[in-house]
């Protein structure tokens, strides 16, 4: 972020991806919270994107999104990064109940020419804040989770990445006949990321 | 979302983005299922859908959608290997375009005073019945056979389960043989002192002949059908014959020498290849699926790959670098060893009790692919043949067997029972029932790998037909 504080209005690749691998460190932080996958307890109050955010407290989770996020950041300033998922599972049956869907797309002219792009600050700012209020309104149409839950992310990445030493392969984790909802977007003009949320359907009682 | 007002932009930006992976392998008509049901009279929250065009792939969900009635009216003509290739194309363009990757350590699951906050019926029910839309697995031993005098020696094979669905262990100096279709128990043979006990047995892909290692080093081919000893291989080993593999008409031996040898056992001068490599003893011994390679672990906690053309001729027996590969990632003596049913350069390997972690290998490249830490001596691994999923057999302090998740190693079950370290496990030829011996003498039997419905009707048929016996020229 510091190459932001030169002038206001340039983008280089790195701070870039210090703003989107940041927004998923408050997005994951939001979604746990929200979801109520830890204690409320275990979180804590912060201002950040103009908005009162709140960070988990508990060690074990705070150094998962930590190393979590450096390692996105990384993949996203080699333009290698295509999606991040974030899924809520049972904890008894390990059965997928919903995923955090972020999908990114990088501008390749930027990874590649190393360009510089313009957007405001404040832009991208009011962008992902609109986002972090959708995550909070979520819980008015998501349904109930009425059991312990745990939570897993997935890095969709190129074909081509070295698979780093503490990471390995996944599957998917899909969900069957799932329920889509598409949240807000936002662009830094090198990185834009969607959001959508999809959720196991309800099973269809009543016709 | 307007997408009408720019339908020909919007295509061609659509054509190169990826598909939305929930979407998966069916077909999926967002517009259909919103409108088969009713938002307003169903359910509270019947919220809506908001399509999402952006991230939809039109041509991928095309194919999928045509692609089954096609499929249906080419079933006459396809042969088999043009199915198989066209199987792996889809597979590799359909869903594997990118690569999914998570940490290998699992962020920590909530603390159970959360669990307090549900009702506690829910939690019970979750944990009485661990998967829902998984298949059910027993949790006790289907059947409990005594095995006295059974030798608790980590170092030794002493149990495998042949083709023709009977099962031979190894009691202290006596071979005996389980009809697993009758139930009915036979004796092969009661070797004397001066060469017992037996130290393996194992049978050959036939189902007929077996292959039994003593403490004599002296190796004896059984025929089963008639009871009758073929032959006996001498001076192959210097000191006990631990454990066989056969690869076809080539019996591969490990001994307490660390000699690795092919026996071809149709021929006078058996002895046709000799690998060296470990100079401790040959406790774990496998030959790939499709008999190329052989995987070797030894008490030195070593683990060789070997090639089936590489070994030497016994009068060339020190050229040093014949191995493949060797693996020194084990802390402890390597007995367990599975090759991947369904990815033939995967290799399972479990390391004792100074180890306790079970390893993947790719055996082409050499890669270590993952290692589990067990937190127990790892006596035995085997693959599910219907499903991803490997079984490994532990000691101390729980002597349990793990069903684990491939590739994500997630626990599915653990079978408890015995009351000692779970020496050998084997498999029925129908790959559904594991038979595990352990050194409390019990021989059980766990339906763990499912129902025996599953498995392709034309490998019993070929193996139990009538003829089986007359497709073996010896």
């Amino acid at each position: 972020m510091a190459s932001r504080t030169i002038s206001k209005d340039i983008i280089t690749l790195k701070g870039s991806a210090a703003i989107v691998g940041e927004f998923f460190g408050y997005a994951a932080n939001s979604i746990l919270y929200n979801r109520g996958v830890y204690p409320e307890e275990s979180f804590a109050k912060v201002k950040k994107y103009g908005l009162t955010m709140l960070l988990t407290q508990d060690d074990g989770v705070k150094s998962f999104i930590a190393s979590l996020t450096s390692q996105l950041s990384e993949w996203l300033e080699s333009g290698k990064l295509q999606r991040v998922v974030l899924v809520i599972m049972s904890k008894a049956t390990s059965e997928v109940l919903e995923r955090w869907n972020f999908n990114i797309e990088t501008d390749a002219e930027v990874v590649e020419k190393g360009v510089i792009r313009e957007k405001s600050d404040k832009e991208i700012m009011r962008e992902i804040q609109a986002i972090m209020r959708q995550i909070a309104s979520c819980i008015t149409y998501l349904p109930c989770l009425d059991e312990p839950c745990v939570f897993d992310v997935l890095a969709y990445t190129d074909k081509d990445v070295a698979v780093p030493f503490t990471w390995i392969e996944s599957d998917a984790k899909l969900i069957q006949n799932p329920q889509m909802v598409k949240l807000h977007s936002f662009d830094t003009k090198i990185h834009k990321v969607d959001t959508l949320v999809s959720y196991k359907n309800d099973e269809w009682d009543e016709q | 979302m307007d997408a009408a007002s720019s339908i020909s932009s919007e295509k061609s930006r659509i054509a190169s983005r990826r598909p939305l992976q929930d979407v998966g392998s069916r077909p999926y008509i967002p517009s259909l299922l919103t409108s088969s049901r009713n938002p307003s009279s169903s359910r509270q929250y019947g919220d809506r859908f908001i399509p999402d065009r952006s991230s939809m792939d039109f041509d991928m969900a095309y194919y999928l959608l045509t692609e089954p009635r096609k499929e249906k009216e080419n079933m006459a003509v396809a042969s088999p290997s043009k199915e198989a290739y066209r199987k792996l194309l889809a597979d590799t363009l359909l869903s594997n375009r990118s690569r999914i990757l998570s940490f290998k350590s699992k962020p920590p699951a909530p603390s159970e005073g959360i669990c307090n906050e549900f009702s506690s019926n829910v939690t019970s029910a979750a944990q009485t019945k661990p998967a829902r839309q998984r298949r059910y697995i027993p949790q006790s031993a289907e059947r409990t056979l005594d095995a006295p005098d059974l030798v608790d020696d980590y170092y030794l094979n002493l149990l495998d389960w042949g083709s023709s669905n009977v099962l031979s262990i190894a009691l202290g100096n006596t071979v005996y043989l389980w009809d697993a279709s009758s139930g009915s128990t036979s004796e092969l043979v009661t070797v004397d002192d001066d060469s017992g006990p037996v130290t393996s047995v194992s049978w050959a892909p036939d189902g007929r002949h077996i292959a039994v290692g003593l403490n004599s080093s002296d190796i004896q081919l059984w025929d089963s059908s008639s009871n009758h000893l073929l032959r006996t291989l001498r001076g192959v080993h210097q000191s006990r014959v631990g454990s066989l593999a056969w690869n076809n008409n080539i019996l591969t031996t490990g001994g307490m020498d660390g000699a690795i040898v092919n026996n071809d056992v149709r021929i006078r001068s058996h002895i046709v290849q000799t690998y060296r490599g470990h100079h401790q003893e040959v406790c774990g011994l496998k030959w790939q699926g499709s008999g190329h390679q052989l995987a070797s672990g030894g008490n030195d906690n070593l683990l060789h790959i070997w090639d089936l053309s590489m070994g030497s001729s016994s009068n060339l027996a020190h050229n040093q670098n014949q191995w493949l590969h060797r693996f020194e990632d084990h802390m402890a003596a390597v007995k367990a060893l599975a090759w991947c049913p369904f990815q033939s350069n995967l290799l399972a390997s479990g390391g004792g009790g100074g180890d306790r972690c079970i390893k993947f290998w790719n055996t082409h490249t050499g890669a270590c692919l993952n290692s589990v830490d067990t937190g127990s001596q790892v006596c035995s691994l085997l693959w599910n043949k219907n499903e991803r999923e490997l079984l490994s057999s532990h000691g101390f302090t729980q002597n349990q067997l793990t069903l684990w998740k491939y590739p994500s190693m997630v626990k599915i079950s653990e079978l408890t029972g015995h009351t000692s370290r779970v020496l050998f496990m084997a498999q029925s030829p129908d790959g559904c029932t594991v038979a595990s011996a352990a050194g409390d003498e019990t021989l059980r039997f766990w339906n763990v790998f499912g129902n025996p419905e599953t498995p392709k009707p034309a490998a019993k048929s070929a193996s139990l037909g009538p003829f089986a016996s007359f497709n073996h020229i010896r």
